[in-house]
């Protein structure tokens, strides 16, 4: 349980910062430092057993069948890790309280800080690759909402693009690599694949895991050519800076190679690759560290220097390469951080960052001149310093390094890097502490508080401790993190300042010397610079990205040209380009199902079908027959379901079909009434080939299908349908009960349906759609808009139409029927209202929310299928009970009747909601809509005035007087 | 009548299609429709056709129609209800909007690139 506690504390803040966030900074470092203080409490308890056993383990199962289980270990270099991530992470957190001025949102960055600090201890500490890769790709998300931080800088938006672009790159090639390697070694379990180095090591797959592991590490660590995303992510606040992309999460990668290290290191391959990027990337890195002004530039590519300079030492595949490399990870975490956070003191105190524009702030920021020349020296390599150490350990690896045969390449190039950081190191402190007199910025300069200065002075004391009392302080810990990396005991090593006049101190020394020449002769250094050529990775990889989205917007241009008779014509070839190949492919003889014979009546309908079609096809520029057409061809699909034993199909095809002409009636009334010609023969040419085949193909489909017999699991629903079901309609016992998920599924696609046109007629009562609608010309109206007839009839019928809906709902369970049926019944009952009497009158006297109607469907349908899960059943599980009463009879209670209600209620809404919203829009083209025929006089006496003006409103069609006549007589009936 | 079914089925399926790829957004809804006529009579087709026994449990019964395609189907009916009703109320909201029912849009092409670096 302490393991994971480790990975959740961290998440568990992320997700409580932002509620508490409005407390102020001080609650949100409060929980961010509590969560981490507790984390390291866990991880401390831990570390007695770790040094004893070697290894913590602990494990939950969570995908098992992907090989994915929530698994952590801990060993020493995870504890190393982890202790680094949180130490660090918490002295980050203190200074950034401090740092950010009041109007900064703190909680924010509070959260994204502690997201991040969860996804890096989960890769320190994961014993499963899959589960690593997950926390490796949560550590590149919240890299980038770290350094888009500043959302309203480009730059900022750019660093986060680029690092996240290469970044996440590199994480899918480590997907695949862990993919590899799962397969290779049978176990995602990194403790067990780490137990058996030969397995991977020795397989036929190994280069192609090697290459992809290592493209992940490179990418993650800023190695070569990758390089140029860190400094561009230096567009961060500065605390991200430090912690993120110096001491933590570049060195991932580092961490990640180690790991690694005894089931690929070792080969021909890993040194030379390895080896070469690594010592590449630290010389070039250094180089340009040099001549860079901006602070933070010099530090992030020092830190690209450094970075290279550790995974060369992984890469020489020495055991005491090993050690060296996790021990200057760890020196170079604590200095760089320092050096980042005192960066960052002297942009808040001096309000800039160029070293040009800065100098003898000495006098004026005495504490933070100490530190930053501390943590500098350290980074040089200044004896009595903890990088002097694990510099040395560099030199004497290096030493005995034999690159290809050339033995004097790898201690020259380390070398060579070693002299360019101790130029670097002494020209970042020189130029901002020493140099100069304090130029304007630095007048008003003073050290800052002890919130800013305290966390570094903290990561002081261990750079002093470890340089002055190596033996002491270090000596275990990097043994048994060594260790760790290496799989068996580490090489015999001491950690002292003094080893003798070894050659390793005589390389140390020249590189000291040549560092200050160096500095003797740097404008001479800065003229050979201004004068080479020296490549952006940034703008290339800008010019990459603009190449890449201008193939793509081409491409996008081509195919999605906007034009949807292209997209359904190359969707139809597609079909048909897949059915050919499937009919040339597949088995062609005919069917041995035995006919049905004809009938009749078949026949007619097979006829008016094909008329209908054809009618269809040949008419459709008269838009009003092409939709009688289709309502024809719908009638008879109805008919084919009552001549094929499907009851209620046709009664649900039956009522769908009214209300579908009846929706597009409506909608057509506001359409143009007639398509024109364009162009018809090419066009002819191209569309009816297409249709004849799909038609063509579809027919030879449907017939092969059916003279072939069936074996499905429907026998299974019908013989359950009663014992299981309750029910006697095997079709609405699966819709309501045996697929009842499916049918909660459905509904809510209707509700969604019903809010998209609910949304787009509400906002059409605005903008240009309002005023073309009220400038509409209303000559094409019937002469009667409200037939008396119609009205008479309709009203008449509401209340038996509403009896049959209830009928056909309560039966549904036995008898065709059910909700999908008995709503669309009740919803043309009601519809039928507005077609008759108007929108005015009948809004008037039904309910208008009709949306909520639908959410009270949904929620019905919801509640019902979750009160299984009170009495401890799967979700939706259905039970069913007679109740006998006299005179009614056996009435039937089951929970799929209250589940059929939210079904019937969602239709319901969802028909009214569509077909009342189309004609409300009529009242704006409409105004004499707006009044109703036959105006029940609801408000007669008490309204008088209002009465009178709805009556004038209808006066062109019956005159008022008539209107009033005949609008008593029904005044009792409907209401 | 396997053949009469068939056959109807591929001509609604025709209907459809020829009416999908017109220019004007009315017929493209009707084709819709038709097509799901066609589509829907598949579906239910592939529980074979059977005369006189719906799936209703009667004592006396002793074949069924398939159920399970028919359940599926009766949601596909109402589903396509509300695509037909999506379609068409985009149909009229964007003739309303514009004054234009053509589905094709000008060319969005080589201009439309995407935020720049």
């Amino acid at each position: 349980m302490l393991l994971s506690a480790i990975v959740i504390l961290p998440f568990a803040a992320a997700l409580l910062i932002p509620v508490i966030a409005r407390a102020g900074a001080g609650a949100s470092l409060c929980l961010g430092g509590l969560s981490t203080v507790m984390a390291l409490v866990a991880l401390l308890a831990q570390a007695p057993l770790v040094f004893q056993d070697g290894l913590v383990v602990e494990r939950h199962a969570w995908v098992p069948k992907a090989g994915l289980d929530l698994a952590f270990f801990v060993d020493p270099l995870g504890l190393l890790m982890a202790g680094l991530i949180l130490v660090i992470g918490l002295l980050v957190m203190i200074y950034a309280r401090f740092y950010f001025g009041p109007k900064e949102a703190f909680g924010r960055f509070m959260a994204r800080l502690a997201l991040f600090q969860g996804s890096m201890l989960g890769i320190v500490i994961a014993d499963n690759l899959l589960l690593l890769v997950i926390f490796w790709e949560m550590t590149s998300l919240s890299s980038f909402l770290l350094i888009g931080y500043w959302s309203h800088r480009a730059d900022s938006r750019r660093g986060a693009r680029n690092a996240l672009v290469i970044t996440s790159a590199g994480g899918l090639a480590l997907l695949a690599s862990a993919l590899l390697i799962g397969h290779v070694a049978g176990t995602f379990q990194l403790t067990t694949i780490l137990g058996q180095p030969d397995v991977v090591a020795q397989s036929a797959l190994y280069l192609p895991i090697l290459i992809l592991v290592l493209f992940g590490c490179f990418t993650k660590s800023a190695q070569l050519p990758f390089q140029f995303w860190l400094p561009g992510a230096m567009a961060a606040p500065t605390p991200v800076s430090a912690y993120l992309h110096s001491a933590t999460m570049v060195k991932a990668g580092l961490f990640l190679m180690a790991r690694l290290w005894p089931i690929l290191a070792g080969s021909e391959a890993w040194f030379l690759i390895v080896t070469t990027v690594g010592l590449l990337t630290m010389v070039v890195g250094a180089w340009i560290a040099i001549f860079k002004t901006d602070l933070k530039a010099i530090l992030a590519y020092s830190t690209v220097s450094h970075l290279g300079m550790i995974a060369m030492l992984l890469g020489l595949g020495t055991k005491l390469a090993a050690v060296a490399a996790i021990f200057h990870l760890l020196n170079h975490a604590l200095f760089k951080a320092a050096l980042f956070l005192s960066a960052g003191i002297v942009e808040h105190e001096t309000g800039t960052r160029d070293i040009n524009r800065l100098g003898g702030l000495w006098r004026a920021m005495p504490i933070t001149a100490t530190l930053s020349t501390l943590a500098a020296l350290a980074m040089a390599g200044v004896p009595l310093l903890n990088g002097f150490l694990s510099k040395e350990m560099m030199l004497e690896a290096a030493v005995h390094a034999d690159y290809l045969g050339v033995a004097w390449l790898v201690p020259l190039l380390a070398t060579v890097g070693s002299a360019f950081s101790v130029l670097y190191a002494f020209r970042f402190v020189g130029r901002v502490f020493f140099m100069g007199s304090g130029r304007p910025p630095g007048e008003l300069a003073h050290d800052p508080g002890p919130g800013l200065w305290l966390p570094v002075a903290c990561l002081i004391i261990p750079v002093v401790a470890i340089g002055v009392m190596p033996g002491l302080v270090a000596q275990d810990l990097v043994a048994q993190a060594g260790s760790a990396i290496i799989g068996e005991d580490p090489p015999v090593f001491e950690l002292a300042i003094w080893h003798g006049w070894t050659q390793a101190f005589q390389l140390t020394l020249v590189a000291m010397v040549a560092g200050l020449l160096g500095l003797w002769v740097l404008r001479w250094l800065e003229r050979l610079h201004a004068g080479l050529w020296h490549p952006s990775g940034e703008q290339i990889f800008g010019k990459l990205l603009d190449a890449g989205s201008c193939v793509v917007a081409w491409l996008t241009g081509r195919l999605q040209n906007g034009s949807l008779q292209f997209y359904l014509a190359v969707f139809c070839l597609t079909g048909l380009a897949l059915g050919i190949t499937a009919f040339w492919g597949g088995d062609l003889s005919a069917g041995t199902r035995p006919l049905m014979p004809l009938s009749p009546l078949g026949i007619i309908g097979w006829l008016v079908v094909l008329a209908a079609s054809g009618f269809a096809v040949v008419a459709h520029q008269n838009r009003l027959l092409a939709l009688i057409a289709a309502g024809l061809a719908g009638l008879m699909v109805a008919l084919a379901f009552v001549a094929f034993s499907a009851p209620d199909l046709a009664l649900t095809q039956l009522s769908v079909e009214v209300v579908t002409v009846v929706l597009l009636l409506l909608a057509l009334n506001y359409l143009p009434k007639t398509t024109p010609r364009l162009r018809p023969l090419r066009r002819f040419g191209v569309n009816a080939p297409i249709a004849l085949l799909a038609g063509a193909g579809v027919g030879a489909a449907l017939y092969a299908l059916l003279r072939r017999d069936v074996n499905s699991i429907s026998a299974f629903y019908t013989a359950m349908a009663l014992p299981a079901g309750g029910g006697a309609n095997v079709v609405n016992v699966i819709l309501v009960d045996f697929r009842g998920y499916d049918t909660l599924g459905e509904i809510t696609v209707l509700a969604i349906a019903a809010l998209v046109i609910y949304s787009l007629l509400q906002s059409a009562l605005r903008g240009a759609a309002a005023r073309r609608l009220t400038e509409w010309p209303s000559s094409a109206q019937a002469g009667d808009s409200h037939p008396l007839l119609l009205v008479v009839l309709t009203r008449l019928l509401l209340p038996m139409a509403l009896l049959v809906g209830l009928y056909i709902f309560l039966r549904g369970h036995q008898a065709p029927g059910g909700g999908f049926i008995a709503g669309l019944i009740v919803g043309i009952a009601l519809i039928l209202q507005y077609m008759a009497s108007g929108y005015a009158w009948a809004s008037r006297r039904l309910p208008t929310d009709y949306h909520g109607l639908v959410a009270v469907g949904v929620l019905v349908a919801l509640l019902t299928g979750s009160v299984a899960m009170l009495v401890g059943r799967p979700f939706l599980t259905g039970g069913f009970m007679h109740l006998h009463l006299p005179y009614l009879g056996s009435i039937e209670l089951a929970s799929a009747t209250a589940f059929d209600l939210g079904v019937f209620l969602t239709v319901v809404g969802v028909v009214l909601l569509v077909l009342a919203g189309l004609s409300r829009m009529a009242r704006l083209a409409e105004p004499s809509g707006e009044t109703g025929p036959l105006t029940i006089a609801l408000d007669r006496g008490e309204n008088q005035p209002h009465r009178r003006t709805e009556d004038v409103g209808h006066a062109p069609i019956f005159g008022s007087s008539f209107a009033r006549d005949a609008a008593d007589p029904t005044a009792k009936e409907p209401d | 009548m396997e053949a009469l079914f068939a056959s109807a089925v591929g001509a609604m399926t025709a209907a459809g299609v020829y009416l999908l790829l017109q220019a004007r957004t009315f017929p493209v809804v009707v084709g819709i429709s038709f097509l799901s006529y066609a589509v829907n009579l598949f579906l239910f087709a592939t529980g074979r056709l059977v005369n006189g026994a719906p799936p209703v449990i009667d004592a006396g019964a002793a074949v069924y129609a398939d159920p399970l395609p028919q359940a599926l189907v009766l949601t596909a009916i109402v589903i396509s209800f509300a695509m037909t009703a999506i379609l068409v109320v985009l149909a009229l909201r964007g003739f309303l909007e514009s004054g234009d029912d053509q589905v094709a849009a000008g060319r969005l092409g080589s201009d439309g690139k995407g935020e720049g670096p």
